[in-house]
């Protein structure tokens, strides 16, 4: 079939830093060829100076991910006829949050270092004196979500918290935290999930997007990681964070008024002894006051707002049966 | 400068195995690869890692007899003995680093049947096999600090008073060579499945390590032994992994017949690879094939069966063919997967080029001679990876680091210039595309006389276009198109040797198949071909052969 691609392109010996060019390529390609297999067509026989990563061609080395129409692709298992139609061009970029070295080609230094952070290795106190660790096949199993990801980035290229917020860990990182929090051969659950509760970037910082589980290539879906590890560190007594006030503040404002009262959602999660949010907050206040946005002070309830209360009391007393 | 004890070349299992021993015997190691550690092809590999557990019923004399079968009595038995007796304790130990492996209801670790062998006894994840052991491999590098030249190119070893003491290698990112300096070499590299066309392996596999160990003196063994894996999709040549076959997928004929039942009685789809791919083969050529393939039936295992177990398998046939395996069967056919041949190695890893090591799929120890049987290669990594780094602490004790001289790196620097400086004219992917094809066509499932000639013809034209390959990049940042040309360079030498060995057997075994001479010759070929690179002879290779090291398993005919 006739393609038209459009290839976003860097050389850093060239041009500076943030600028970019297109470049097109009009080609014939087999009907269930890839994105990959086009752009390799381009390199060997067009244009020999795009660089791009690429390796085992088969979804499993994690070289190949770039943006394909905007979105976050290995482009090994993407096929041309899935994301063009005819007459249509196909736009292929870096990924996003990464630094572009060339063309095609990110730096995964920041990506890996954030890996790192989450100390990504099995910390058992001891081992057994023979053979393997005897643990339940379920519990295993349960890790392969996990374990299926090959750190390709391109939750990373398409996370909303990412693009403000350099610090947040991000989803790869916090998926591969989740596979040892729930290893039941590692002994530092309890110090794994402390430390993703309260350290600057952690478990709260995500705001459930659903990005990174949109693009994953191989079904990790880290946001439901990332929301498990909160379910996981506040059961193990990790109460003392905003995140977990913003929680507790939330169901208790929707289960006694059947609505959000914000103006009291966000005083609770700074928390009453917070004075420099506290501060902070009086001031969004005044601001908001004199825009009109101010939210009101005693909220309005929901009509039948005593049935919204039913549904909680009933989810609460079926939860401690 | 940079100065190390042990400079590990590749950072696949083999390499990221031997670089966690080093470290953890206290010395100075780093692991250089041209591609992150992650991104390396044992990823690639599905089914599963074969181990007899002698504390739970099976005998590692077992495994060694069907892996000596399997290599039609070429490998080496003293080499076979060594991996099969520590088998267990590495598949444990991998285990106890974190891999995920499957089990049992009893919480231990559970097994699966491969090819070559009536006992269960390959232990795996799912279908991602490969990539869930080295991902762990990494974590204990990471763990441990390890320092990795990530993306860095190695161009040539640097040999000393006829001692490996470092490599020049080029930082792709920044196109700038350097020098790094080691007591002693573990190559480590992988193997060279882009000298044909199709094949299973990664864009990577370009056979440098071969070429670098070869170009430095050492021989080149057993190079004729090519693996075509029997279940490799058209097209791509993606793998479909044996454990498909394991876990009880069938394969037909256009006619619907299990055709294995009548070619292996008794091991039926599960006997050795080089068997199952001839007979594919045999079936396709007397016109009982489906344009070029057979057909791999899953339909009866059921779709939780396939998706629990073989879950990647799925993934693979409905991205890249639309094919669902619970409904449909997919077609297959043979393809190149493995080179058993190898950098000659003892059972230590150590080549005859003092300070330089070799395991993984580089190596040839021998422990597959004419056929590797499924599950051994992620068995040979980490048995023969942790071994040569043990050898190679030991070696370093009596041995001082290399020169520091910049004689080897200026020579690098000029040649690469030149390189740099031709005017267009060979483009390095129509030699490559070129080469890769004729070897197929030469070297395939079945080959005789004139098909070998005609892929040593193919070897010498490429040799003489090789001078004439010109870079139309001229970056230095992250330019491939200078890194490929360089590949290509390894992969002409790879292909060279693999001609002249194949051309010097005049039997057929294990994977050599020759149309025009059927039969194993005991008397005259139980040995081992030996690739040397000599630049007097003919084509630059001189052939020689050694004896294969018997122990208690005499030759006999070799039954599915």
């Amino acid at each position: 079939m006739n393609s038209k691609l459009k290839v976003s392109r860097f050389d850093p010996e060239t041009m500076g830093s943030g600028q970019r060019r297109w470049d097109e390529f009009e080609m014939d390609l087999h009907p269930s060829a890839t994105v990959l297999d086009a752009l390799i067509q381009i390199r060997e026989e067009v244009d020999g100076t795009l660089a791009l990563r690429c390796a085992c061609r088969a979804s499993i080395c994690g070289s190949c991910g770039m943006r394909v129409n905007g979105e976050a692709k290995l482009v090994c298992k993407t096929r041309i006829a899935d994301v063009t139609e005819e007459g249509t061009t196909i736009v292929i970029e870096p990924m996003g949050n990464h630094g572009i070295i060339k063309d095609l080609v990110v730096s995964l230094d920041p990506f890996f270092d954030k890996v790192r952070q989450v100390d990504p290795y099995l910390q058992p106190d001891e081992e057994p004196e023979q053979g393997e660790f005897v643990v339940n096949n379920d519990s295993m199993e349960n890790l392969l979500t996990a374990m299926n990801c090959i750190m390709c980035g391109a939750c990373v290229s398409d996370c909303t918290v990412l693009e403000v917020d350099e610090a947040f860990i991000g989803p790869a990182a916090l998926a591969k935290a989740w596979r040892f929090v729930e290893d039941p051969r590692d002994d530092q659950r309890d110090e794994r999930l402390k430390e993703l509760n309260e350290v600057e970037g952690g478990i709260w910082d995500c705001t459930r997007c659903f990005k990174c589980v949109e693009v994953c290539p191989k079904d990790v879906a880290p946001m439901d990681r990332i929301m498990e590890m909160r379910d996981m560190a506040i059961e193990a007594g990790n109460r003392n964070t905003s995140g977990y006030r913003h929680t507790e503040s939330f169901s208790k404002s929707v289960k006694k008024h059947g609505r959000l009262d914000e103006a009291r959602l966000a005083v609770e999660s700074a928390g009453y002894t917070n004075i420099p949010r506290l501060i902070d907050l009086a001031e969004i206040g005044v601001k908001s006051v004199l825009k009109g946005k101010m939210p009101p002070i005693v909220p309005h309830k929901a009509d039948e707002n005593e049935k919204i209360t039913r549904i909680f009391e009933r989810v609460e007393s079926e939860r401690n049966t | 400068m940079y100065k190390h004890d042990v400079l590990i070349i590749g950072a696949g299992l083999a390499g990221l195995r031997a670089a966690v021993e080093a470290t953890r015997l206290g010395l100075d190691v780093a692991v250089i690869s041209k591609v992150h550690p992650v991104r390396s092809h044992s990823n690639a590999a599905q089914g599963g890692i074969n181990a007899p557990l002698t504390d739970r019923g099976d005998d590692w004399e077992g495994h060694a007899l069907d892996t000596i079968k399997g290599s039609d009595y070429l490998a080496d038995q003293d080499a076979v003995e060594i991996m099969s007796s520590e088998a267990g304790d590495a598949v444990i130990e991998l285990e106890r680093m974190g891999v995920i492996f499957s089990r049992g209801e009893d919480g231990r670790l559970g097994t699966r049947r491969f090819g070559g062998q009536l006992v269960a006894r390959t232990f795996f994840v799912g279908a991602i096999t490969g990539s869930a052991i080295l991902h762990v491999l990494y974590e204990q590098a990471l763990k441990h600090g390890l320092n990795v030249y990530e993306e860095w190119f190695v161009t040539d070893l640097i040999i000393e008073d006829g001692r490996c003491v470092g490599v020049v290698a080029l930082d792709i990112k920044t196109g700038t060579l350097h020098s790094i300096w080691a007591k002693t070499v573990i190559m480590a590299a992988g193997g060279a499945g882009r000298v044909f066309e199709p094949s299973t392996n990664a864009i990577i596999c370009t056979g440098d390590g071969l070429a670098l160990a070869w170009r430095a003196g050492v021989p080149m063994m057993d190079m004729e032994m090519v693996q075509y894996h029997p279940t490799t999709l058209a097209r791509t040549g993606i793998l479909l992994s044996e454990a498909a076959r394991g876990e009880g997928a069938h394969l037909l004929n256009s006619e619907g017949d299990r055709f294995m039942l009548k070619y292996a009685p008794q091991y039926e789809e599960l006997a050795s690879r080089d068997v199952v791919s001839r007979s594919e083969q045999t079936e396709i050529n007397e016109g009982r094939g489906i344009d070029g393939n057979v057909l791999l039936d899953l339909r009866h295992l059921g779709r939780e069966f396939i998706e629990d177990r073989l879950g990647y398998l799925q993934e693979v046939a409905v991205e890249f063919l639309g094919i669902d395996l619970a409904e449909q069967p997919v077609p297959v056919r043979p393809g190149v997967h493995y080179i058993m041949g190898g950098i000659k190695t003892d059972v230590d890893g150590a080549t005859v080029v003092p300070g330089l090591y070799a395991a993984g799929e580089c190596a040839n120890v021998s422990v597959h001679g004419a056929n590797r049987l499924g599950a051994n290669s992620l068995l040979d990594t980490v048995v023969f990876g942790r071994r040569s780094a043990v050898h190679a602490a030991e070696y370093i004790k009596s041995v001082d680091a290399g020169s520091g001289s910049d004689e080897h790196l200026n020579a690098t620097k000029a040649r690469i210039q030149s390189l740099m400086d031709r005017e267009p004219n060979e483009n390095w992917a129509a030699v490559r595309n070129y080469m890769a094809n004729e070897m197929t066509k030469g070297i395939g499932v079945f080959r005789d006389q004139a098909s070998m000639e005609g892929a040593k013809a193919a070897i010498r034209n490429v040799n003489e276009r090789m001078p004439n390959i010109a870079i139309q990049n001229k970056g230095k940042v992250f330019n491939t198109d200078l890194i490929f040309s360089l590949e290509m360079e390894f992969m002409a030498d790879v292909g060279n040797a693999i001609v002249h060995s194949a051309l010097t057997r005049k039997e057929s075994r294990g994977a050599h198949f020759r149309t025009d001479i059927t039969e194993r010759d005991d008397e005259n070929w139980l040995k081992h071909t030996l690739a040397y690179h000599d630049p007097d002879n003919e084509d630059g290779v001189r052939v020689e052969t050694s004896p294969v090291t018997i122990t208690k398993w005499e030759p006999v005919k070799r039954v599915y």
